[in-house]
């Protein structure tokens, strides 16, 4: 009796918890879909704005939507139909000229640009917002200084409509450099109210609150869940986005980013794991979209301080006994480009990046480690991208162990990376680097160059080196491109005769989008531009 | 029974101002250095040096214990750096969401672990008993993350009863005005009967993931507490009287059964409240422990002590109430004794 009672109620409890999702949405709602863009990823913003302390990734893409910048990128299509970023050609955002002269750039701003809070924007506050760049510190103010902007004294407001740079001397990123996520404008009025003597700048502020003229305002951040963007209706910088609004949020599980996507209930699904791209490519359900990672590369990077790898034929060895092949089919699910296997290490030509003249051959790895003898150490590699950086550890590993080295496998969280990096300690690891500017000696200047940056994992410092490095600087400044060629394809060859670091692949950027949904781009920011977006 | 009260409130301080020492020590112990995490790229030494300065990590460990004490005094747990809000903020606005999720993944597990229970020891070495061992077993074996994953895969993507797995609500939702933070009450309270059914629907499968897990114990115990209930002289006594089953098993059994169960449920109660960090990153939940996670991996102290600190005032605070329940359901227990 009562277990019959029991399993009446158990039935019904079963029944309620099944309850279909609506399948009609009210019409209100379904207009609200259609102009609403659901994108989803792994993580989210730390932080609104990219002056800030310690601003992760996601925190650029914010910024990259509410800011606007004097000028931008304009857009070309790739071989495959894919959108990308130009990275030569400039078109006007907030100024609607710009005038390059000898020693200095000239901009005018557009007329009718205001901030969101519908404050004009004048050149004063794009003096402001560049002093706050070079002068907050942290990457904001490095990241100018790639361009040669160094000091506030450069930033000249003429009129309340025309603004100038001046050159401290020629540099041929100081152009590209302006049109970056990090100088975009902030208002000045606002942010001089919100600012205290602790905290002049008001980063505390914009830590939450973007105060730009970009196409996109933020109307709700919850840390951890979610970011709502409303559309900025009265933008100036290009044509009004299609998309009113935007909801980015943050779907830790990679499991359910997929079913999302396959269930149609998200639009976007953004920097998938080479695994899932590669399956969900072969279902074919959605479009799907990926882009080699500009001036980007994963590499092997050795300690030439300390020993064992201060010693080039070691290095040399461990180039010759990389299974390159196997970690692109197996830890990359055969989506990257090789950079092994070139004809020689002496390049004949001034591109970057470009495959080394290395390959899998034990045999000669073995006769490189003759004098070495047995060697034993350890590889490292970032936890926080352990979808790709574990599997690669762990085939090196084993290949060092046919050719004498045995290796202990070094897990570091994210959180510890970056000390770990700047410490210059770990003997080898598995790492990536990407430069946003993409030329060949920016790259150089962060990674190879005597100044030893956090990025120069290797340590790796050399006058012939430098002399080649600031040789491509000097000459690509004046448009010397005979000079510039040489020394580029010098000091790549140089590197890969050296090898503090040994090249393995350039990764992609990998997007999957429902049918709907076209006008994304690729951009040197590895984030989503939500402004080129529509949803049909 | 106020001054029973009191004395007993007396007794929890020496274990909070334990756990305000251990919860100091151990974030300091953690790997990492915050420092040089929020300096960023490209970080100078000058800079970190800033910044340890800023976050008062260049004094001495017991100068930094006293201003985390007087911190604390003034209802203060420090700024997350990582989302640049204070601690306290964030562990309010997202305590509810945990809350809610583990209360309503209890009462699953409450409806239908103790009838399960009671009848696998009524009915001992029946086809039930075998069912409650079986179901007890397997939801206790089974990873949350992996059952989670399971009903998602199989309720939201193969048949579509569910919604998506986005958190509290479905994006298009707006949340109810904030009253208690529990979305299915403030939902209730503004009249809001679609965002009520909203909400619910997301709720169920993380509940009831969280409800599998908490199957074994609450079955289990109240199976074992009922078998030596049964087989006890007054319950012969009641049945040999003549009363019918119902009365005997309910009124008399179950409520002398019932001890334990509360005891367990307490225990399940604040352990799932801790362990759901994984149902929170598998359903986007912005509960408390998936926070708390998150600034783990940033080294962020703050969250981290503040989180701990939560937890330990919600254990002893639970533990607590459940020596109150005791003594109602069984006047025999009393505080004093």
């Amino acid at each position: 009796m009562k277990r019959r009672q029991f399993l009446k109620s158990m039935t019904a409890l079963t029944a309620a918890s099944a309850l279909p999702a609506p399948a009609i949405w009210s019409p209100a709602k379904a207009q609200s879909r259609q102009e609403t863009l659901l994108l989803v990823t792994e993580n989210g913003p730390n932080n609104l704005d990219i002056h800030g302390v310690g601003t992760n990734r996601p925190g650029y893409e914010a910024s990259w939507n509410c800011y606007d910048r004097l000028i931008t990128h304009g857009k070309k299509t790739l071989a495959d139909g894919s959108l990308s970023y130009d990275r030569d050609k400039f078109v006007p955002e907030l100024a609607e000229d710009m005038n390059v002269g000898d020693m200095s750039v000239t901009f005018k701003l557009k007329k009718n640009a205001q901030f969101q809070d519908g404050t004009p924007v004048t050149a004063k506050d794009v003096k402001w917002s560049f002093d706050r760049a070079v002068s907050v510190g942290g990457f904001p103010t490095v990241q100018m200084k790639a361009g040669t902007l160094l000091n506030k004294e450069q930033f000249v407001v003429v009129d309340d409509a025309t603004f100038r740079v001046d050159f401290v001397k020629k540099d041929r990123l100081t152009i590209p450099d302006l049109a970056v996520i990090v100088p975009g404008i902030y208002n000045s009025q606002l942010l001089q109210k919100q600012a205290t003597d602790k905290d002049p700048w008001g980063l505390e502020y914009t830590k939450s609150n973007p105060a730009g003229s970009g196409a996109y305002k933020v109307t709700s951040w919850k840390p951890g869940v979610e970011v709502v963007y409303e559309r900025h209706d009265a933008w100036v910088g290009g044509k009004l986005p299609q998309l009113k609004k935007v909801i980015w949020r943050t779907i830790p599980s990679s499991g359910n980013r997929r079913a999302l996507m396959e269930r149609g209930d998200a639009d976007i699904s953004f920097d998938l794991p080479a695994k899932d791209f590669s399956e969900m490519k072969k279902e074919g359900k959605l479009k799907m979209i990926s882009n080699p990672i500009g001036n980007g590369m994963y590499s092997l990077e050795l300690n030439v301080v300390n020993p064992p790898f201060n010693n080039e034929k070691v290095r040399q060895a461990v180039a010759y006994a990389i299974p390159y092949q196997k970690i692109v089919d197996a830890a990359m699910f055969g989506i990257g480009n090789p950079l092994f296997g070139g004809k020689s290490n002496d390049v004949t030509m001034p591109v970057w990046p470009q495959p080394t003249g290395y390959s899998t051959d034990i045999a000669k790895a073995k006769a490189l480690m003759a004098e070495a003898g047995a060697i034993d150490t350890t590889i490292s590699f970032d936890l926080g991208d352990a979808v790709n950086s574990e599997p690669i550890a762990v085939l090196i590993q084993e290949s060092l162990a046919q050719i004498g080295i045995t290796t202990a496998i070094n897990k570091v969280p994210g959180s510890n990376w970056r000390s770990e990096m700047a410490k210059k300690s770990m003997p080898m690891m598995v790492n990536f680097f990407s430069g946003w500017l993409d030329y060949p000696e920016y790259f150089f200047f962060w990674c190879y160059s005597g100044q030893n940056a956090i990025f120069n994992t290797p340590s790796y410092v050399n006058k012939d080196m430098d002399a080649l490095i600031d040789g491509a600087r000097a000459a690509a400044a004046v448009g010397d491109n005979a000079k510039y060629a040489t020394d580029v394809k010098g000091f790549i060859s140089k590197a890969y005769h050296d090898v503090p670091r040994v090249p393995l692949l350039q990764p992609y950027l990998n997007v999957a989008t429902q049918a709907n949904i076209s006008g994304y781009s690729y951009w040197f920011h590895r984030q989503v531009d939500y402004r080129s977006i529509v949803k049909a | 029974m106020l001054t029973n009260i009191l004395r007993r409130l007396v007794t929890v301080i020496p274990t909070l101002i334990g756990v305000i020492i251990v919860t100091f020590l151990l974030t300091r112990v953690l790997p990492g250095d915050p420092a040089v995490y929020f300096a960023g790229p490209a970080a100078t030494p000058e800079s970190i040096a800033d910044i340890r300065k800023s976050l008062g990590l260049d004094q001495s460990l017991p100068q930094q214990f006293l201003r985390y004490v007087d911190d604390l005094a003034h209802g203060n747990l420090g700024n997350s750096l990582a989302t640049g809000r204070p601690v306290v903020t964030e562990i309010v606005s997202r305590l509810p969401a945990s809350a809610e999720l583990t209360l309503f993944g209890l009462i699953i597990s409450m409806v239908i672990a103790i009838p399960l229970g009671i009848l696998a020891a009524v009915k001992q070495g029946s086809w039930i008993d075998h069912t409650c061992r079986i179901v007890a077993t397997a939801g206790v074996s089974l990873p949350v993350f992996f059952t989670g994953l399971l009903l998602v895969y199989v309720f939201y993507f193969l048949l579509g009863w569910a919604p998506a797995p986005l958190g509290r609500l479905d994006v298009f939702f707006t949340e109810p005005p904030h009253v208690t933070g529990f979305y299915l009450i403030d939902s209730l309270i503004a009249g809001e009967g679609e965002t009520f059914m909203a909400s619910l629907k997301q709720l169920i499968l993380p509940g009831l993931t969280l409800g599998i897990f908490s199957l074994a114990p609450i079955a289990r115990i109240t199976r074992a507490s009922m078998l030596a209930v049964l087989s006890s002289d007054f319950v012969r006594t009641a049945r040999a009287s003549g009363l019918s089953s119902y009365t005997v098993v309910i009124t008399y059994a179950f409520r002398n059964a019932m001890l334990p169960v509360i005891t367990t449920l307490g225990m399940v109660f604040s352990f799932l409240l801790g362990a759901n960090v994984l149902v929170e990153k598998v359903f986007a939940w912005p509960g408390i422990g998936s926070f708390a996670v998150e600034a783990l991996i940033a080294s962020d102290f703050a969250p981290v002590q503040g989180f701990v600190l939560t937890m330990a005032v919600m254990y002893v605070a639970l533990n607590l109430m459940i020596d109150f329940v005791y003594g109602v359901v069984d006047p025999r227990v009393r505080l004093e004794g």
